[in-house]
């Protein structure tokens, strides 16, 4: 029988090494899983992992679906450091859509440069304001977090939907569920010809670099930390449990909310019922591949991205359902747990009774 | 006239409730006995999902609902098993943990699930004796519901007496204390809360099934629609207490079937409005609970969500 | 074998990762006998006894009981045997009752009624009154190792381990602790009394084995061998006492409780009672009590993590404090040592330097933090320099706290405390588990902080440690805090009396629920 021996200190070699195993494993399942399905696994692996970034357009694609991945799990990293599990990051990023894109649509002046930064403070408050309404409830009644952030979503997603059916729908739109598209002057445009990559990836990288900034050297990143690590040392020295609850909710619910005015603005270029395949979510998975450190992140995010991409590329040429992508996500998110604890343990054999 | 309308109406608000509870009393019942055990499975609504889609298959299949169902507990174990291999023997952190289960059950249930969305399905039958069924209001609320229904009336029941009247109950609840202690008397901490949460994940598959089978006999993706979450909401709110847990299920289920009939009746807010209430109920309930922190933390587990490791 | 010893360990070895615990210790116990084992800690003596409880297994070596070579695979087959054993860290269920407690630990309790009345019974038989409907949080800490040695008794065993059962007891506690024992002795059972108090050892125990540093020592006679011979076997040098320094000069008041009275959410709390102190420059308070009356809070009051509704209640240097938290009674002059190392006073994950920050933010001229950004050259700077002043054996600045063992863990954080120059130090339990060496030198820091015109407030359950370093003492008991004497007018009776809650007002007795136990 094995047993399980604490270190003296976190393995580093661990650290890194764990999400590469996770994802080894990960692919490793991949293979069994198409096996089950009834199709050649090597074929499905390539269309669902190689096959998509084979183009240039391909490459871009990660960039634009991991722009929201980035963005949302820097915010939930912070969060979680700190122990706040702000599992809403979905509504948030609704919110953002709705405020920032709101904006967009309704900006009835004509337009001007500064349209854009407008829509994108506006979906940062957006996202925000749903962050707060949790820290609220946390800091004066003791709520937790996870249950009113996760209702705060269906919420949020509800309003978007009365918006888009009502009130904010295309009345040119053949009276599909669907707002009329934004304007140039409210629109992301792309960065490179060909392609849907737009500004709001250069922003994300900038956030992963704040966010590392911030953790690493800031003292409000010290206390994050602490808070996490152990929250009897935050009161001892002062730290106040409050504040950094509310400026974590608040922080990764305005970049929820700036990924929301991103989708919007960007790649989908109008407001749907629906504006996010669970960005909000699987940035959880994100954040967790990322060893909840911002540029691990975006690495992280990246292959998820490709996740997301393979899952649709695998559907269109392979007819796999689209399905397959959040089990290879749930999969890698388990693996990635599972081999967590080499680092704060090794494994041991069990000791035999002494017999006399 | 009028009258026998509003008993008609009355009566098929009861009804309908009782329907809308089922599914989270049944795992919420689960969660309480997890979570007695210390542990936190925040996977609910994953494991609801994989109980509904193979209560689904297997019943449409096999043509016997008990085959389903049993096939649907059994489904939710399996995949709980999964999530308490993560956390007890590998000493993972355990919210994070519950959401990979819930992450991995809700794409898990869509996949198997694809070649059976739209697919028809007769509802469970429901029990009809000639006199009594046909008394108003509560003749059909009493003897005309299925069969799903008594048995989760019957496992809260089962739950409180294990509980609070065994020892088996005691020695599980003693875990949930204090695990170091419990350790040291010998008990295996790990080993019940093994059992614990496997019994938490069938009870969640068999809420999930309850959805597919009987409230509308049907699968469709995602058809949880956060109740998973509400289940949760409900053992927070019953502050650890048996009891309390079968009249917050049927609490929240009112607020999930209130909606509708709200809609139906033709009440002026739009549909997307109402169809919010239950989740902001759910906030409501949970912010008027958690404001006595004192009674929180008098009942709450003291391990609870609390890594053990022997060593 | 009739005339075999109870228990005879030959050659127990056992090794941990980085320490030997147990190097070839023999040990015999025979029947009747009241036998201490005696070390300081880190000595060995937990694991030799989690060794014969079969909570441990041994590397190596044999156990013989009672003249049979056997092997104890788990406590259950301990307790079959004819062991039992009442650790020092009770196991017990807060919101569960005493009956449910005691059935707990039995392997074979039966029904509640028939053991709720064989609790009773034993209860009565050896003078340790307990209720068995009553939930053990409402018990105070004496009788809440009653219900372990009920639970323990009600197995009829036949060796009976003790595990430091009087660090919590008041005097008088002690004394019935003592009784009891002797009485099982006397039936024939033999006790296994492991201590580091010599005076009790002394007064209680026929034969004591010295463990230092994992080995067999010596052996000796407690009743004709003095208490510092053994205390020097114990350490293996000369004792030195700690140089007192003539007479305290008090200067001003720099903390002042009034009236204070604190309200917890925490529904095992014990709250605060109208307390009354004062704590000068230049001088050392102790405040003596047996945990659990109201130590925490009383600490979270004076810290700042609990605010009180009346700021005039606590008074740094005449300031009213009750209102502001610790960031700004640090900013006062106030330092505070916890009583939880690891978790409070330090982060166990994270290393000395970054543990420096936790307090040094708070003092401008370090400069640990500038324009929101931590600069680690001063907090590195910071944190060397306490390892080297207090003596503190780590491997730098770098190293995670977690790895620190007890004793260097508390020199850290005193130093680190004592280092920002404070006009007021409080301090917890200064040195609870730790090793005689760093003791010493902790105490005579304390000592020399209060001889340059700190005034120092020490909050112990140690009263030998509390004799030595103060000049004033007061005791808490039930959340009241009694007056303060001078030490040089008391004694340890006097003391351990107002620790029993013998403060002569009637309003104490109706704080106790139920009948008063205590005294």
């Amino acid at each position: 029988m094995l047993r399980l021996e604490p270190r003296a200190q976190p393995s580093t070699r661990m650290m890194l090494a764990t999400p590469v195993l996770a994802v080894l494993l990960t692919l490793l399942a991949g293979l069994v899983l198409f096996a089950i399905l009834g199709v050649n696994p090597f074929d499905a692996m390539y269309a669902f992992f190689i096959q998509p970034v084979e183009n240039w357009y391909g490459v871009a694609e990660l960039g634009v679906k991991a722009t929201p991945l980035i963005l949302c799990a820097v915010g939930l990293a912070i969060a979680i450091r700190a122990n706040i599990w702000n599992i809403g990051a979905e509504g948030q990023l609704v919110m953002g859509g709705i405020f920032g894109g709101g904006l967009g649509l309704f900006w009835s002046d004509g337009g001007g440069l500064w349209v854009l930064p407008a829509m994108f403070i506006a979906g940062a408050i957006g996202g925000a304001l749903w962050g707060a309404i949790p820290a609220f409830l946390k800091t004066r009644f003791n709520a937790n977090e996870i249950l009113t952030s996760l209702m705060l979503t269906y919420v949020a997603q509800l309003l978007l939907e009365k918006l888009i059916h009502g009130p904010w729908r295309d009345p040119k739109g053949f009276n599909f569920p669907q707002s009329k598209p934004f304007e140039s002057y409210a629109s992301i445009a792309p960065m490179f010809e060909g392609t849907r990559l737009g500004f709001g990836f250069v922003i994300a990288l900038i956030v992963a670099v704040g966010g590392w900034l911030l953790l690493s050297r800031s003292f409000l990143g010290f206390q994050i930390k602490v808070i996490g690590l152990a929250a009897p040392a935050a009161g001892y020295a002062g730290f106040s449990q409050r504040r950094i609850t509310w400026a974590t909710l608040m922080l990764s619910g305005a970049l929820a909310g700036v990924a929301g005015v991103n989708e919007v603005a960007g790649p989908i270029g109008q407001i749907l019922p629906s504006i996010s395949p669970g960005y909000g979510f699987t940035a959880i998975i994100v954040a967790f591949l990322g060893r909840l450190h911002p540029l691990g992140i975006v690495i992280a995010a990246l292959l998820i991205a490709l996740s997301y991409i393979g899952g649709d590329a695998a559907q269109m040429s392979m007819n796999l359902p689209v399905a397959v992508a959040s089990v290879f996500q749930g999969m890698l998110l388990f693996f990635l747990l599972a081999t967590e604890v080499l680092i704060r343990y090794r494994i041991r054999g069990r000791r035999r009774i002494v017999h006399g | 006239m009028i009258f026998h309308d509003v008993i008609h109406e009355l009566t098929a608000i009861l009804v309908t409730t009782v329907f809308a509870s089922t599914p989270m009393l049944y795992a919420a019942l689960g969660e309480l006995v997890t979570e007695k055990s210390g542990v936190l499975n925040l996977g609910i609504e994953g494991m609801m999902l994989v109980g509904a889609i193979v209560g689904f298959a297997v019943t449409t299949l096999t043509g016997s609902a008990i085959f389903g169902v049993a096939a649907a507990a059994l489904a939710g174990a399996a995949v709980s098993s999964v999530f308490a291999v993560l956390t007890l023997l590998l000493l993972a952190n355990q919210v994070a943990c519950g959401l990979a289960l819930t992450i991995f059950g809700t794409g898990l249930s869509a996949l198997i699930g694809r070649s059976y969305i739209g697919k028809p399905l007769a509802r469970i039958p429901q029990l009809h004796i000639p006199q009594l069924t046909d008394i108003p209001l509560i003749g059909p609320l009493i003897f005309g519901q299925d069969a799903l229904v008594y048995l989760s009336v019957a496992m809260a029941v089962a739950v409180y007496w294990f509980l609070n009247r065994t020892r088996s109950g005691l020695i599980l609840r003693s875990v949930g204390e204090n695990h170091d202690a419990a350790h040291a008397l010998g008990y295996s901490v790990v080993g019940i809360r093994f059992l614990a949460v496997l019994f938490g994940g069938a009870m969640s598959g068999i809420g999930g099934s309850y959805l597919s089978l009987a409230y509308t006999p049907l699968w469709s993706e995602g058809m949880t629609a956060g109740r998973g979450w509400i289940a949760l909401a409900c053992v927070t709110f019953s502050t650890w207490r048996a009891g309390r847990v079968l009249l917050g299920a049927y609490l929240f289920g009112f607020f999930t079937i209130a909606q509708l009939h709200a809609q139906a009746f033709g009440v002026p807010i739009a549909p997307e409005f109402l169809s919010m209430t239950p989740y902001i109920a759910t906030i409501v309930v949970l912010v008027l609970i958690s404001r006595k922190a004192s009674l929180v933390r008098m009942h709450a587990p003291a391990c609870l969500g609390q890594v053990f490791n022997a060593g | 074998m009739v005339n075999a010893p109870r228990l005879a360990l030959h050659g127990i070895t056992k090794q941990f990762p980085g320490c030997l615990a147990n190097d070839s210790v023999n040990l015999t116990l025979d029947a009747g006998e009241i036998h201490a084992l005696l070390g300081e800690n880190g000595a060995g003596k937990s694991t030799l006894v989690k060794i014969i409880y079969g909570v441990q297994h041994a590397d190596s070596g044999t156990i013989d009981w009672e003249g049979e070579s056997t092997a104890i695979a788990n406590p259950a087959q301990a307790r079959r045997l004819g062991i039992g054993m009442v650790f020092q860290h009770f196991s017990l269920f807060e919101s569960l009752t005493v009956a449910e407690n005691v059935a707990l630990g039995l392997d074979n309790p039966g029904q509640m009624r028939e053991m709720t009345r064989r609790i009773v019974e034993v209860s009565t038989r050896y003078g340790l009154a307990l209720e068995p409907t009553r939930h053990v949080h409402t018990l105070s800490v004496g009788e809440r190792q009653r219900v372990e040695i009920v639970r323990c008794l009600l197995g009829e065993p036949r060796l009976l381990i003790m595990d430091e059962p009087t660090s919590v007891l008041t005097p008088q506690e002690v004394d019935r602790l003592f009784e009891v024992l002797r009485r099982l002795a006397g039936e024939g059972r033999t006790i296994l009394y492991i201590s580091h108090k010599l005076e009790e050892i002394r007064a209680l125990c026929d034969k004591a084995t010295v463990l230092r540093g994992g080995r067999v020592v010596g052996e000796c006679d407690p009743k004709t061998t003095s208490a510092r011979a053994m205390a020097e076997m114990m350490i293996g040098t000369e004792l030195s006492s700690p140089k007192r320094l003539g007479d305290a000069v008090a200067g001003a008041p720099m903390l002042r409780l009034n009236n204070l009275s604190t309200t917890s959410d925490h529904p095992f709390a014990t709250n605060i009672k109208s307390a009354n102190l004062s704590v000068c420059a230049g001088e050392i308070v102790g405040i003596a009590g047996v945990a659990g009356n109201g130590q925490a809070e009383l600490l979270a009051a004076l810290s700042g993590e609990e605010l009180v509704p009346v700021p005039g209640m606590i008074e740094i240097e005449g300031r009213p404090v009750g209102h502001i938290g610790p960031r700004d009674r640090r900013g006062y002059g106030m330092a505070f040592v916890p009583e939880e190392r690891l978790g409070r006073g330090t982060v166990p994950e994270m290393t000395l330097s970054e543990n420096a920050l936790l307090s040094g933010y708070t003092v401008d001229i370090l400069g640990m933090v500038k324009s929101g950004m931590v600069r680690s050259v001063q907090t590195q700077g910071y944190a060397s320099r306490v390892i080297k002043t207090f003596h503190v054996a780590a491997r730098g600045h770098g190293s995670v706290a977690r790895s620190l063992s007890g004793g260097n863990l508390q020199k850290f954080i005193i130093g680190r405390e004592m280092m920002l120059e404070p006009r007021l130090l409080v301090v917890a339990q200064p040195t609870w588990g730790v090793d005689a060496g760093a003791s010493a030198s902790i105490r005579q820091a304390l000592l020399d902080l209060s001889r340059a015109g700190a005034a120092v407030l020490v909050i112990s359950q140690d009263l030998d440690e509390l004799f030595e370093l103060c000049d004033r003492m007061a005791v808490i008991y039930h959340g009241r805090i009694s007056e303060t004497v001078q030490v040089k007018a008391t004694s340890v009776e006097a003391i351990g009396l107002l620790m029993g809650g013998v403060f002569g007002t009637s309003e104490d007795r109706q704080d106790n629920e139920g009948p008063n136990a205590a005294a």
